[in-house]
């Protein structure tokens, strides 16, 4: 973010180009591609509220270079026309021409400065809110394609990566080339036989700066690489430490970490060791040149062909020559490095969200009214292209109000069935109809408010407990949230907290025990008062007294809602009236508990995994 | 704290966060303080230093003795028409910038390995106090924060030793010498010089000052953009389900332009800084110009002198604008070096007591006495309590979540230190017993089954490292892991991915409990071992675990009581205290908590 634009156009190269070029090439991964520039137009339309910044900030470029540029000549005039001819005027209004032309220089500038900040921060700005809105239309699927990791790491981190080089290229991308080709023109205009040294100078600096890159780029992705595996041993150590201190290893994982720390290093200073011989070769270049034209100018002089202020500013011509084509390849590098972040961030957005609404949904506007919930034959599996299917050929119909039960083993698909409902998959062949309606005829809005899931990941956001209940209804009064909190059993333990309702909890709700976090998220779910209510394993962490007496509140409240439960153990979901039994991926059993006891193998198994022994009743 | 996260989030995606989009972190609340350590670790390089020192006043003095060189080469020279002077000086001239540029190569390759060698040796100081500081750090320090420090603030601290400091050092240095000389060629042209660099220094500080209350307001925003954005896109699904989605578009919208308006301050006084400090040293190049005019047709003033005095003029702006441009990266480069000094002070793990002794045949006689203990010492979590276990017995712990189970668990390898109290084992108290000695002798199999990149064989080695192969695949047969390693692809060589995402719940804890199994234990503790397993494959692993139990004394907690009827012992906590004890069917006719639990369970 605090990249400041660095620009030079000063005689000797110091240090400040050599950082900012290690740095440049440090985060190049590959030369730029013409891919990149075509990817330009789809970001076009996020600059669209700052047209007039992307437009001005080049220009006023073109305003500074043009005063900039001139400077040297105007000096050599001085010289040569004033001081020879002992014209105190004359140098008193070419003196006056240059200041004014560096106090529209600086205007310019800060012009430039003011535009691009508005540009580029303007277009991250766009670009962030166009990928969250994007993120918002994802279906499941497309979210796991991502993760959530992923997608955070591509809104933040990557758009500033395109905010800095935008904000960049907007100055010296087009400043550097620009620069060149007047110092170039000039320089001809001065004297083209002494020009061509700049024809030599070019092209050698130019082979220089590609062989040195070429070299010591590889290094660097090597480098990467390394870094990349070191801080795999730290993650994996700091997220095993309790494996780690219970079988005493300290010393066996700092052994591990020495080694890669070690060869990280190495090659750190192989890689850095290249690139850095940039600067000095540079500098050699310039000089080289320089000698050169004191020699040859100096030769004319003496020849009365040329003359001293002409020297004088051919010397700085040459120097603004090679420090712009430095400045070039170093923001085409940068550029180069941020093609990266832009293929990640349009992979983002030129993602078409997999669920949408249909149209026939969207006139038809239809809201669930009873909760029968009925399955066709339905097949699923991931990837369309997939060969695994994970359910096969489902069909099972649940009528309004009835609670039916998922059990099976790990790896089953019972979660992948229950989220087909709502839509947050969809599914690969055959039909889902909600009270006799194909639940793709219902939009997605209307779907969801009738059917409410509980997911087993029980995600809480930063916030206090009133307001996580309250995404189950925004205008639920404080009576409601009560009533669902004792519902879930979860009002005892809020009241217990010194701020109760209005205890804040920290992000995901880190201040909670697992528990508790599944009995806010049930409670945040019933307060919807949806007519489909699923729980996918979400009272797992809680206490089996505590699961009874949940289940026993809900037969009483929530008569009329449909109930589908997911859970591992048969005491959960042993009163269900119906109980469907799962293995890979198929319905192989449905009926009461002491139906599916008689005729079900597999669920006489599990019961008796759980060593259910009806004598201790 | 929130920008952190996000870099965190990034770490356990990539791995690493690497440069892309690297966050500098705040500034540093002791500069000098930090600088001065920061010392110590350079300076175990001091003759590195001193030579990276010598290169560097050669090669500045070669650099600016190069421009002042053009004032004879035009006196004597060129205006003489001396052809055979102007050859030597020439050839002085080539000579001189060839020292330079040889003096900047190893000036830079030097500092560069005095930098990564430091740098290096930080990381591995961290790592390895990482190493010895106590859990309860770990509980109170998320991963990611822990990982941020070791990517994010080393990275900043290498970008600091790599290039600030010998920029600072350069440009201090340049500055100098630059105004030495032009006081030598002109006096009066110096002034001009004195009267500009003034209002450039006030610029900058003006604009450094203005720049450094942006970015804090910047940071912040970006702060709360970047941690909404991970909140939500983390919870997407709960969104989806609640159909939440617009009201969340407008809450982040709302942060969004609150970032675009602060950001766009932020960059503008960051931006403008570099450009106009140069503009201003272009109207200090006009001056002198002007005025060196005016003095060489006014007092005869040398036009060589000029022409070098100039080029001095030229470059007057430049280490200036180096100085201040280096102000950011030496502030972060300081604020990382700050945060990771912070962990290096934390207190480690107490050494072992002098007459701590080493356990030897280690029979598993396990007592508790009046133990008392909590992560808070003012709100104790276990209180009085007192347990007596025979080697060899299986002792079960039931109770409701919070009932102290696990923290009992944590208290024998010392995870935590008890309060009052005294535990022992084999009548030696553990204080008194060498603590690597003490954890070698237990074996924890935990809920979460955590594995390590590498081989299905190396992971289970772990358990003991000097195991051969063979043991290993004894260890395996006994817990019941070898039947499904020797179906993978590559049997005992498969590698297993990170964390060993590509096997299944059941199989990592299979294999959690064979590398148990090779370390050979006295005394085992299985913390909800299979909890997160469904019923049918808990029972495969049980019988591992069985195997594993056979003549060593064991604690068991366990969610699913069918896991503990078994045990010698069953106790029943509640609230950090044992409210019964007894075996199962004592238990059971007791018709107390444990009937109560019991019947729930099943019923």
């Amino acid at each position: 973010m605090n990249n400041i634009n660095q620009q030079s156009n000063y005689i000797t190269a110091t240090s400040s180009e050599k950082a900012s070029l290690t740095k440049a090439v440090f985060q190049a991964s590959a030369f730029p591609s013409p891919s990149g520039i075509r990817s330009m137009n789809s970001y076009f339309i996020f600059f669209h509220k700052y047209k007039k910044a992307l437009l001005f900030a080049p220009l006023l470029v073109v305003i500074d270079v043009c005063c900039e540029i001139v400077q040297p000549e105007l000096m050599s005039k001085i010289v040569d026309t004033g001081i020879s001819q002992k014209n105190l005027s004359f140098v008193y209004q070419i003196g006056g021409v240059m200041i004014l032309l560096s106090l529209i220089a600086i205007v310019a500038n800060i012009g430039n400065i003011y535009y691009s900040s508005q540009a580029s921060v303007g277009f991250a700005t766009e670009l962030r809110k166009g990928m969250f809105e994007k993120i918002q239309e994802f279906s499941f699927a497309d979210l796991d394609r991502f993760s959530s990791a992923s997608l955070t790491t591509r809104i933040t981190n990557d758009v500033n990566i395109l905010q800095e080089v935008i904000m960049m290229s907007l100055r010296l991308l087009i400043r550097a080339p620009l620069m060149l080709l007047f110092a170039v023109v000039i320089a001809v205009r001065i004297n083209a036989s002494l020009a061509s040294i700049i024809a030599v100078a070019i092209p050698v600096l130019a082979t220089a700066i590609y062989l040195i890159l070429k070299r010591g780029i590889p290094f660097f992705e090597k480098m990467q690489q390394r870094l990349d595996q070191l801080n795999g041993v730290v993650e994996e150590n700091l997220m095993n430490v309790r494996v780690v201190k219970s079988f005493a290893r300290a010393d066996f994982e700092e052994h591990k970490f020495s080694l890669k720390n070690q060869h990280l290093q190495k090659m750190a200073v192989k890689a850095s060791g290249t690139v850095i011989l940039i600067m000095p070769i540079m500098q050699l270049v310039m000089n080289v040149s320089i000698v050169a034209i004191v020699w040859f100018g100096g030769n004319k002089i003496m020849s009365n062909t040329f003359h001293i202020g002409q020297l004088m500013s051919f010397i700085t011509y040459i120097t603004q020559i090679l420090m712009s084509l430095m400045m070039l390849s170093m923001t085409i590098m940068s550029l180069s490095r941020a093609q990266a972040s832009s293929e990640r961030i349009l992979d983002v957005l030129h993602t078409s969200p997999s669920i949408s609404n249909s149209e026939i949904s969207i006139t038809k506007d239809l809201k669930l009214t009873q909760g029968k919930i009925e399955f066709r034959d339905v097949c699923f599996s991931y990837h369309t292209l997939g060969k695994k299917t994970l359910l096969k050929n489902i069909s099972f119909t649940v009528s309004p109000a009835e609670t039916v039960a998922i059990i099976g083993t790990t790896g089953s698909a019972k979660s992948t069935l229950v989220q087909l409902i709502p839509r947050l998959y969809d599914i690969s062949s055959g039909h889902i109809y909600i009270d006799d309606h194909d639940i793709k005829d219902y939009t997605l809005a209307n779907l969801r408010a009738g059917v409410n899931l509980v997911l087993q990941q029980n995600q809480l956001f930063s916030g206090t407990i009133a307001e996580n209940l309250k995404w189950g209804n925004t205008q639920a009064t404080s009576q409601q949230l009560h009533t669902a909190a004792r519902y879930a059993q979860a009002h005892g333990f809020i009241m217990g907290f010194p701020n109760q309702y209005q205890t804040v909890l920290g992000q995901g709700g880190v201040n909670l025990s697992g528990g508790q976090k599944q009995r806010l998220c049930l409670a945040r779910a019933i307060l919807s008062q949806p007519l489909i209510l699923i729980m996918d394993d979400s009272t797992s962490a809680v206490d089996v007294t505590t699961e009874a007496k949940i289940r026993s509140l809900f037969n009483l409240y929530l008569k009329n809602t449909t109930i589908i439960i997911i859970a591992q153990r048969i005491s959960s979901i042993q009163s269900a009236d119906r109980i469907l039994l799962l293995d890979q991926g198929e319905i192989i059993a449905n009926g009461t508990h002491s139906v599916l006891l008689k005729t079900s193998q597999l669920y006489r198994e599990i019961c008796r995994s759980q060593q259910l022994q009806p004598t201790i009743k | 704290m929130k920008t952190q996260d996000i870099n965190a989030n990034k770490a356990s995606l990539s791995g690493l966060p690497g440069r892309h989009g690297r966050i500098k972190t705040g500034k540093p609340q002791h500069s000098l303080q930090t600088i001065l350590r920061l010392w110590k670790y350079l300076g175990r390089q001091k003759l590195k230093l001193l030579v990276i020192l010598l290169l560097l006043l050669l090669n500045i003095g070669a650099t600016l003795s190069g421009s002042y060189l053009l004032r004879p080469i035009i006196n004597h020279y060129i205006i003489p028409k001396d052809v055979p002077g102007l050859i030597k000086m020439v050839a002085l001239l080539l000579g001189i910038y060839l020292i330079s540029a040889v003096a900047a190569t190893l000036q830079n390759r030097l500092m560069i390995n005095v930098a990564q060698q430091t740098v290096s040796k930080i990381r591995s100081e961290l790592f390895c106090r990482l190493q010895s500081i106590p859990l309860k750090f770990f509980d109170t320090h998320s991963q990611g924060d822990l990982m941020s420090r070791f990517a994010n603030d080393t990275d900043n601290i290498s970008d600091l030793l790599n290039t600030s400091v010998l920029q600072l050092f350069s440009s201090g240095i340049t500055l100098v010498g630059i105004f030495a000389l032009m006081l030598y060629i002109s006096p009066e042209l110096t002034l001009i010089t004195l009267l500009i660099v003034p209002l450039m220094l006030w610029f900058a500080a003006g604009i450094i000052k203005k720049s450094k209350v942006f970015f804090a307001t910047q940071q912040s925003a970006l702060g709360a953009v970047n941690g909404y954005v991970e909140e939500m896109v983390n919870g997407q699904k709960v969104v989806e389900v609640f159909g939440y989605q617009q009201s969340v578009e407008a809450a982040f919208e709302k942060l969004n332009y609150d970032l675009r308006d602060k950001a766009t301050q932020a960059q503008l006084y960051a931006g403008v800084m570099m450009p106009v400090i140069q503009n201003l040293n272009t109207i200090n190049f006009a001056l002198t110009a002007i005025v060196g005019g005016l003095l060489a047709i006014l007092k005869g003033f040398d036009l060589g002198g000029l022409a070098a005095f100039l080029q001095y003029s030229r470059q007057f702006g430049r280490p200036v604008n180096e100085i201040s441009s280096q102000y950011n990266s030496i502030q972060s480069g300081l604020a990382g070096a700050e945060r990771v000094f912070q962990i290096m002070d934390e207190i480690p793990e107490l050494p072992d007591s002098p007459d701590a002794v080493v356990l030897a045949n280690v029979r598993g006689n396990v007592n508790f006495r009046s133990v008392t203990f909590g992560y808070d010492p003012a709100h104790p979590v276990i209180t009085n309590l007192t347990l007596e276990v025979k080697a060899g017995q299986k002792i079960a712990f039931v109770g409701a979540t919070g009932a102290g189970k696990t923290t009992i668990m944590n208290l024998l390898p010392r995870f935590y230190d008890i309060q009052s109290g005294e535990i022992t084992i084999d009548g030696i108290p553990i204080q008194h017993i060498k603590r690597n000695n003490l954890r070698q002798a237990l074996a924890i199999v935990l809920q979460d089954t955590h594995l390590f990149t590498g081989t299905v064989l190396e992971n289970i080695r772990y358990g003991q490292l000097q195991a051969t192969d063979n043991e290993v695949i004894e260890a395996c047969k006994l817990a019941g892991a070898d039947p499904f390693i020797q179906q993978l692809a590559k049997g005992y060589a498969t590698v297993l991915q990170k964390d060993g995402d590509n096997l299944s719940q059941g199989q990592r804890q299979l294999l959690n409990i064979a590398r148990a199994t090779v370390s050979q234990p006295a005394i085992l503790i299985m913390d909800e071992a299979t909890s997160s397993v469904d019923t049918r494959t808990e029972q495969y692993i049980q019988r591992g675990m069985d195997q594993l139990m056979i003549g060593r004394t064991s604690f068991v907690i366990a969610h699913r009581l069918s896991t503990v009827r078994n045990a010698d012992e069953i106790i029943v906590l509640e609230n950090g205290k044992i409210i019964e004890r007894g075996n199962h069917d004592a238990l059971l006719a007791k018709r107390g908590k444990y009937y109560q639990l019991y019947t729930t369970q099943f019923d």
